[in-house]
């Protein structure tokens, strides 16, 4: 009986444990050849890496006041065929509303909505809640609907291409935004420069400012989700070149207490860590406290865009960078929807600034008012209803 | 079935048998070695104070799960009873420091009232603890899901965070007292007292044999109920202590009901209640925790440690089961 009980114990424990399909397998990490990082990631694509630190260096054409309709190398597609006269009816299957970042960057879209009532008389919104089959049928009973425009931004991938090419073969614009598909179907793609723009940025900036051949601990979320494995790959590349020593990598779950006690074993079993590397920001926090409560200097480390980072970069005063993945992409899609239905040119890919706050232009986005967990790349102060629908 | 001649005997004595402190001293005192070996700064004072202090939080959970392991039953709610608590404390105290303790009050509350919904449908209901405690582990996910919309809203006031991150600095010898390592040992105390007066050892008796307990005059659904209400209490103050140490999370109390009787097991507890003591679960816990240190010292990856917990449950279970049915 008791050895049932065990068993079955442990069964419950695979399904409680975080998703990470690939399971632990991640843990090739530290010990590899070279500068500690290990092999390249399997999502690695260099010609993709090249485009995207390209594009980190070009200037986006468009308002330089209005990043979310700014587009870097634009190459426009006609869209003369959807004219249509408004108002309009907008439809939106959402992938998730999971996380701060979906939450901030949907509110920021409905603030859009909003901005443009004249011109839209029904937006509607469905929330796939994760699931990829949610999202298949969300995405094919909103073709029953009457939508005059379908914003879609994936689960998945893989999964959810087909469906977005049945969307596409009803005849109406489908605008897919911050992941992917495989089709070129959609009128357009909306999304930032990419991971590998952000893993370079805060990698660079680390390697740049610690003492040369320090060691560097790399946190991760979880292993094999495509966004974070680009990050990642770009920053590998960058400590390579640099030749830091990467004393591990290590994956955190996005949970601050297990972040909290990594970065305590480290410090426990290397004495000093150089630098820190994470390839998204919501544990940064963590990160900063587990040196600052084993009374050790917080080494040269990036986060995100996230206030709370913000904060204790500005008060700690943290030799700091915050890639972004910027949250103001989510007003983009309203914005295209409505031109494509004026039959006005778009870019496709419609390609954004992915800007990186520095020391420089911290004070610009660091706002005490707003909650911690806010992200303040949300270009959503001048939307309706700001700041209280973002508290 | 001897138990109930067992019964009155002074825990010294039961300590000696089977389910004693012994073995998990020994293992104890083993990996001390093996650490003070790799890394001799570990057990330096201020280093080994706040080991003791991150590892509260889980030596706490322990003990709650021993309450109802040795009474007979499980309590799989208490890992999502923390994420629950975690998150419902910082949209509710929403960085205001005035309300750190009343906060603090509910929680207690509710950690409370949820280990009685537990005891009362196991004992009353007469559904499998297993089952119930699945259930309430499911439902407080979905809840918290519901209610936060998926992302933890608000914050912690430092004045809730202290307890979990602060500590007593300038100690003589010892350097800095951890809070949570204080907490520890006031609810250590308490549950050896506890377990040394007679609801400790209706306790115990239930766990070994509910029918003659029962024959025997002992209410044996109240006393499930209460060791499920303890469960609920020691998960409170864990997420007080765990939320303190990192902040606001989704995944605060992510799979700690599996640490919790892992390290109960491994404690010398046996799964089906009626053997062990409360101090060797505790033992259990920090044996776990002292463990994953070692691993991290010899660079093995943190991805391993479910593995090991994994092979600990079925290594002490099975060594249990030989030693019991061979008696």
């Amino acid at each position: 009986m008791a050895a049932l009980a065990a068993v079955t114990l442990l069964s419950l424990t695979a399904c409680a444990t975080d998703e990470p399909g690939a399971g632990p397998s991640g843990g090739s990490s530290s010990s590899a050849a070279g500068s500690g990082t290990g092999e390249q990631s399997k999502f690695f694509v260099q010609a993709d890496y090249d485009a995207e630190l390209a594009l980190l260096g070009a200037t986006p054409t468009g308002p330089a006041d209005k990043p979310w309709e700014q587009m870097l190398n634009p190459t426009m597609v006609d869209t003369a065929t959807f004219r249509k006269a408004g108002p309009h009816k907008i439809c939106f299957s959402n992938a998730a509303l999971n996380n701060p970042w979906r939450q901030v960057g949907f509110k920021t879209m409905q603030a859009e909505v909003e901005a443009q009532k004249s011109r839209i008389k029904e937006f509607v919104h469905v929330d796939a809640e994760g699931k990829d089959q949610k999202q298949i049928a969300d995405i094919n009973d909103l073709l029953g609907k009457g939508c005059d425009a379908l914003i879609v931004s994936p689960n998945t991938t893989a999964t959810l291409t087909p469906a977005v090419e049945a969307a596409c073969k009803a005849g109406l614009p489908v605008i897919v935004f911050d992941r992917g598909v495989n089709t070129k179907c959609p009128v357009t793609f909306i999304n930032p420069i990419g991971g590998y723009g952000f893993g370079h940025a805060g990698a660079e900036f680390v390697s740049q400012k610690m003492k040369p051949g320090g060691k560097v601990l790399a946190l991760r979320i979880l292993p094999g989700v495509d966004v974070l494995e680009t990050r990642w790959s770009a920053a590998k590349v960058a400590f390579d070149k640099a030749k830091v020593d990467v004393v591990g990598v290590e994956f955190t779950d996005g949970d601050p207490a297990k972040t909290k006690k990594i970065v305590d074993d480290y410090l426990q079993r290397y004495g000093t860590i150089d630098g820190v590397w994470m390839d998204a920001g919501a544990v940064a926090v963590a990160a900063v406290e587990a040196f600052q409560d084993a009374g050790k200097p917080v080494p040269p480390i990036n986060g995100e865009d996230q206030l709370d980072f913000l904060k204790v970069w500005k008060d700690k005063n943290l030799t700091a960078i915050a890639p972004t993945y910027p949250t103001y992409q989510w007003r983009t899609p309203i914005i295209a929807a409505l031109r494509i239905l004026d039959g006005q040119q778009v870019p496709s890919p419609w390609k954004l600034p992915q800007p990186t706050i520095t020391q420089d232009n911290l004070d610009r986005y660091l706002d005490a008012d707003m909650p911690p967990l806010h992200y303040a790349m949300c270009g959503c102060t001048d939307l309706p209803g700001y700041p209280q629908r973002w508290k | 079935m001897q138990i109930v001649q067992r019964r009155p005997l002074p825990l010294r004595r039961v300590r000696l048998r089977p389910g004693g402190v012994l073995p998990i001293l020994a293992i104890l005192a083993v990996l001390l070695v093996l650490v003070g070996i790799r890394q001799p700064s570990f057990l330096d004072p201020p280093s080994l104070m706040s080991f003791l202090g991150r590892s509260a939080p889980v030596i706490l959970l322990a003990a709650g799960q021993y309450f109802v392991i040795v009474s007979g039953e499980f309590d799989l709610s208490v890992g999502s009873l923390v994420t629950a608590q975690v998150v419902v404390a910082a949209r509710l105290i929403d960085s205001d420091p005035a309300r750190t303790w009343p906060v603090v009050l509910l929680l207690l509350a509710f950690g409370a009232l949820v280990g009685l919904v537990n005891g009362l449908i196991t004992t009353r209901l007469r559904v499998p603890s297993f089952i119930t405690t699945l259930g309430m582990f499911l439902i407080l996910v979905g809840a918290v899901y519901l209610w936060s919309d998926g992302a933890p809203k608000g914050g912690l006031s430092e004045e809730f965070r202290r307890f979990g991150r602060r500590a007593i600095e300038d100690v003589p010898l010892l350097g800095r007292v951890p809070y949570a390592l204080l907490v520890l040992v006031v609810v250590a105390v308490l549950a050896v007292a506890l377990m040394r007066s007679d609801f400790g050892r209706t306790l115990v008796a239930v766990g070994d044999n509910p029918r003659t307990a029962q024959l025997s005059g002992v209410r044996v659904w109240r006393t499930r109920t209460v060791a499920f209400i303890l469960s609920g209490l020691a998960a409170a103050v864990a997420a007080i202590l765990l939320g303190g140490y990192s902040g606001v999370s989704f995944q605060a109390g992510a799979g700690l009901e599996f640490g919790a009787i892992t390290a109960v097991v491994l404690g010398g507890v046996a799964l089906g209640g009626g053997r062990g003591s409360v101090v060797g679960a505790m033992l259990g816990a920090l044996t776990l925790e002292l463990l994953f240190a070692l691993m991290n010292f010899y660079g093995v990856s943190g991805a391993l440690r479910s593995t090991v917990q994994g092979a600990i449950i079925l290594l002490a279970v099975a060594v249990s089961a030989t030693r019991s049915s061979s008696r």
